[in-house]
């Protein structure tokens, strides 16, 4: 409710804190996202060594073969990656959602799983499992004769992404159909509308929303991860092509800019496109005390199709998981089926080794995880709650860094804080704090969305009510809005932490000695050798594990909160 | 579950006029609230009653703390509370959702404003207690508002509110969330504790018939501003304008024009029929004749009435009384006529007399 300033206002009282507290964000999201970015952007523009702006760089780009070839490539593989990642979210969003669907509660889990794992720790495993001579091709090539290129190539990285971000889409997917108010269903089957048709012209229409937020994510995550082409020896994407260029020819080469620029103008392009086509389109029809879609009973030849489906679909996407179990106890595994023997040997090595990597892991996202939740719940409070000039900037600006790949932000931090260096001469860019600072901001985007969750569940009256009865607005974020809110800012933590603790993007850039490696890296060395592969596999192994365990952890805690709380707001 | 309105133990001091002067409130450039004054009793029930949307309870919050007037005054015993934040004002307010805190038991939500006050352990243990006790939830305290009924969670909202012993008490819709059978049983309750405390009132409803057993004096609003001030039946008998006699009971509305001047005006009703208007009677310019539908009578004629023709529209039997519409030329009236055993009923279609008394009828504007 704007204001008119045509009519005088009565002084309203000065709140130094609420200045404050966005002075200190807006100082911390300038140093650390916008000032980076800038200077990337700014570098990309500017000729090397007179520094005039100039677009001669773009010029150059688009005239190298190897450049235009990737810019082609990695659309190529993102637009690909999310046909097939709806190809297999579609069929289990619908099942779980539309049908009285014994294993929905299995799908929703494990459709899960394979975010809590980097895709290039899945990807060694899966070019074991379906490479040229991995185990199916093995086992189709002795029976029929014939191999499928799976894992050539692009297509390689088009499956392993495609497994690997689907959540994103059967997530989306999924609430938007459960958002979907019966009486919208009904009323199209009392008009005589059903089955495919009912879905086809009602149904999806309605989910709609949630189906573009989801694709257009896994586009941009697809578009700019790093470390899956790499692993797979697919050096001519863009990610790649940018890291590439800074740690092979240097900081001071352009291309590395110039590619860093496209890469956030097309993140840009696909959440503007999908924006545009949500506009206007909030179907969130769910009426007070309404239900969603209802359930309808499987057939029994139904059935028999859709645990098969199910059932193939959950077996692809758990292969990452089931070949890296197996390559953690392999001995040797390489032109077989399966491994030729098994051991534990890998695990007691990477115990032995790896326990930094994990003790930094640990360090690294817990502590971005604490920035994103105090940042997050300072931005949402600020926000939703008060008047205080600049609060909308800060909303913007952090989510802004969605379209600031990890390449960039790596390369931006290397650009800016290279040159300021500390008393003992090492450079600002190369601390392990370096590392966490760009995993906060890089997840700072999805905590933000998960603390204003949390604060819209606390009804306002709550705190006028507190108000009323004597308590200053300080006090009453203390004592109502904070303790009501944990369950929701827990949530934002674990997300933060649970994908920082996987992310490798950025920590590749600015990670200079083993000594600082969180598991990511240490997964992305171990991965580089064949024989790092095993113990690289107990690694990974031990990081789903840990992440996977957290999670839980959560979980649980936030469901005994809620149920102490009541089902009353 | 009645309240025990004889516990004493919470003291409330002497009690406080409200008083709002010229109140102007905006948002944007919506004006939501017009030239509001006000004069509010120590110690009365005073209810704001209005359409949704009219600018009651932006008064209230208001009242409270939560809206900021650009103009005017609120003055609560002796002192302009407009420039006070919310949680030094000592106003009472009891939430439509109640607003009881989840994380909190019942004991915590009622201790929460005196804890907020320091007060000492002691003194918050036996106010906690009487309040519980003032609304019989003593038995409750341990529990969580989760646990409760809807008529639980209000009386917890209200021991929660009077417990701090506030200037004044605030009631926003407080029995819109309760089903018909306890709205009728609370609102006596209600009204039975704010005569024990003696506690200046002030109920919103939207519904004129709480508004009228409960209230001492009504406001009724319309649209930002206060369309007229008094009791119950000075409201139903004295309505102000059209909206206030629309807004309270059921009122027949004719439209016509004065014709004569001095003692031999007459009221000629669109679609036939002249009532002569009684000397010294005011009829504001572009007035209509309002009359309630028990105050004519069908088919005969009391001595002094004046005869209206019309024809049976439709009739409902309710039980006591028969209600029948009558059209007069374009506009359809309700007469509520007595039944007796044995009357026969007239039909639909059927032509007939209307008795109105002049000096039942009455001429209001907009």
């Amino acid at each position: 409710m704007a204001l008119v300033a045509s009519i005088p206002i009565r002084p309203a009282a000065a709140k130094p804190g609420q200045i404050l507290a966005v002075s200190v964000i807006a100082l911390f999201l300038a140093i650390f996202l916008v000032v980076p970015a800038g200077t990337v952007i700014y570098t990309a523009f500017t000729e090397k060594g007179t520094g005039a702006l100039t677009i001669v760089n773009f010029v150059d780009f688009f005239n190298t073969d190897l450049f235009r070839r990737s810019f082609f490539n990695s659309v190529y593989v993102s637009g690909m990656s999310v046909v097939w990642a709806s190809a297999i979210a579609l069929p289990l969003a619908v099942l779980t959602t539309r049908f009285d669907f014994r294993g929905s509660l299995v799908i929703q889990t494990l459709g899960f799983v394979p975010l809590i794992m980097p895709p290039f720790v899945g990807a060694v495993a899966m070019q074991l499992l379906f490479g040229r001579n991995g185990t199916v091709n093995l086992l189709l090539n002795e029976w029929f004769g014939i191999r499928i290129p799976f894992m050539e190539g692009l297509n390689g990285v088009i499956f392993v992404q495609s497994l690997h971000y689907f959540p994103f889409i059967l997530i989306n997917l999924s609430t938007s159909l459960r958002n979907i108010d019966r009486s919208m269903e009904e009323a199209a089957q009392n008009l005589g509308s059903s089955g495919f048709r009912l879905f086809r012209r009602i149904v999806f229409p309605l989910a709609m929303p949630g189906y573009l937020a989801g694709a257009s994510l896994v586009f941009v995550k697809v578009f700019d991860d790093l470390a899956t082409p790499l692993l797979l020896n697919v050096k001519d994407m863009l990610a790649p092509q940018a890291y590439l260029r800074v740690t092979s020819v240097g900081l001071t080469d352009p291309m590395g800019y110039v590619i860093s620029v496209i890469l956030i103008a097309v993140s840009i392009f696909a959440m503007w496109l999908s924006a545009v086509a949500m506009r206007g389109k909030d179907y969130s029809t769910v009426q007070r005390g309404g239900g969603g879609l209802s359930r309808r009973k499987l057939s029994r030849g139904e059935s028999v199709i859709a645990y098969g489906v199910v059932a193939l679909i959950l077996l692809l996407v758990l292969s990452p998981h089931i070949g890296l179990l197996l390559l953690s106890f392999a001995t040797v595994w390489s032109f077989s089926p399966l491994p030729d023997a098994y051991t534990v040997a890998h695990y007691g090595r990477v115990f032995g080794e790896s326990s930094l990597y994990i003790k930094n892991t640990l360090i690294y996202a817990s502590l971005a995880g604490l920035i994103d939740v105090v940042i997050g719940g300072a931005i949402a409070y600020l926000v939703l709650r008060t008047k205080v000039i600049g609060r909308r900037w800060l909303d913007w600006a952090a989510t802004a860094a969605l379209a600031i790949p990890g390449v960039v932000l790596g390369i931006g931090y290397l650009r800016t804080f290279y040159g300021i260096t500390l008393p003992d001469g090492t450079p600002l860019a190369t601390l392990w704090v370096m590392v966490v600072l760009a995993l906060a901001i890089r997840r700072l985007p999805y905590a933000l969305r998960a603390c204003y969750a949390a604060l819209q569940q606390v009804s306002e009256s709550l705190e006028e009510a507190a108000e009323n009865l004597g308590a200053t607005k300080q006090r009453t974020i203390r004592r109502i809005v904070l303790p009501l809110m944990t369950g929701g800012l827990l949530a934002g933590f674990v997300t933060s932490f649970s994908t920082a603790a996987v992310e490798l993007s950025a920590t590749l850039m600015l990670i200079q000695s083993n000594s600082d490696a969180p598991i990511a890296y240490g997964l992305y060395v171990f991965m580089q050798s064949p024989a790092g592969r095993g113990p690289g596999a107990a690694l990974g192994v031990i990081a789903v594990i840990l992440v996977a365990l957290c999670t839980l952890l959560s979980h649980y805690v936030i469901e005994r909160r809620q149920k102490a709380l009541g089902t009353a707001k | 579950m009645t309240m025990n309105i004889n516990s004493a133990a919470l003291a409330a001091g002497p009690a406080k006029a409200i008083s709002i002067r010229d109140v102007n409130l905006y948002y944007g450039a919506l004006h939501v609230l017009k030239d509001i004054n006000l004069e509010i009793q120590p110690g009365e029930f005073f209810a704001f009653l209005g359409p949704s949307g009219c600018g009651k309870t932006t008064l209230l919050r208001l009242i409270a703390g939560f809206n900021n007037a650009r103009k005017g005054k609120v003055v609560i015993g002796g002192e302009d509370v407009l420039d006070m934040p919310p949680w030094k004002r000592d106003i009472g307010m009891v939430f439509q959702s109640y607003a009881l805190w989840p994380h909190m038991t019942v004991a915590a939500n009622v201790a929460f404003g005196l804890e907020e006050r320091r007060l000492p352990r002691a003194e918050i243990e036996r106010r906690v207690q009487a309040a519980l006790e003032l609304v019989g939830l003593k038995h409750l305290a341990d529990r969580r508002p989760s646990q409760l009924s809807g008529g639980q969670q209000q009386r917890v909202a209200l021991a929660r509110t009077i417990a701090i012993e506030p200037k004044v008490l605030l009631l926003d819709e407080p029995l819109s969330n309760l089903d018909a059978k306890m709205r009728v049983e609370v609102r006596r309750e209600l009204r039975e504790l704010q005569q024990r405390l003696q506690l200046t009132t002030i109920f919103v409803t939207h519904d004129q018939e709480e508004a009228n057993t409960v209230c001492d004096r009504i406001a009724v609003f319309n649209e930002g501003s206060i369309q007229q001030v008094g009791t119950p039946m000075g409201l139903y008998e004295k309505p102000a304008n059209l909206f206030v006699a629309n807004f309270l009971g059921t009122a027949n509305i004719l439209d016509g024009k004065v014709a004569g001047s001095g003692a031999n005006r007459n009221f000629e009703v669109v679609g036939g029929g002249s009532i002569p208007i009684p000397a010294g009677t005011e009829v504001p310019s572009g007035a209509k004749l309002v009359f309630r539908p028990q105050y004519a009578t069908i088919g005969s004629l009391e001595p002094g009435a004046v005869a209206l023709e019309g024809i049976i529209a439709h009739r409902e039997f309710l039980g006591a009384t028969v209600r029948y519409g009558v059209r007069i030329g374009a506009a359809t009236v309700l007469i509520d006529a007595p039944f007796h055993s044995g009357d026969a009923l007239l039909e639909p279609g059927a032509a007939t007399t209307l008795g109105l008394k002049p000096s039942s009828a009455q001429w209001l504007a907009n």
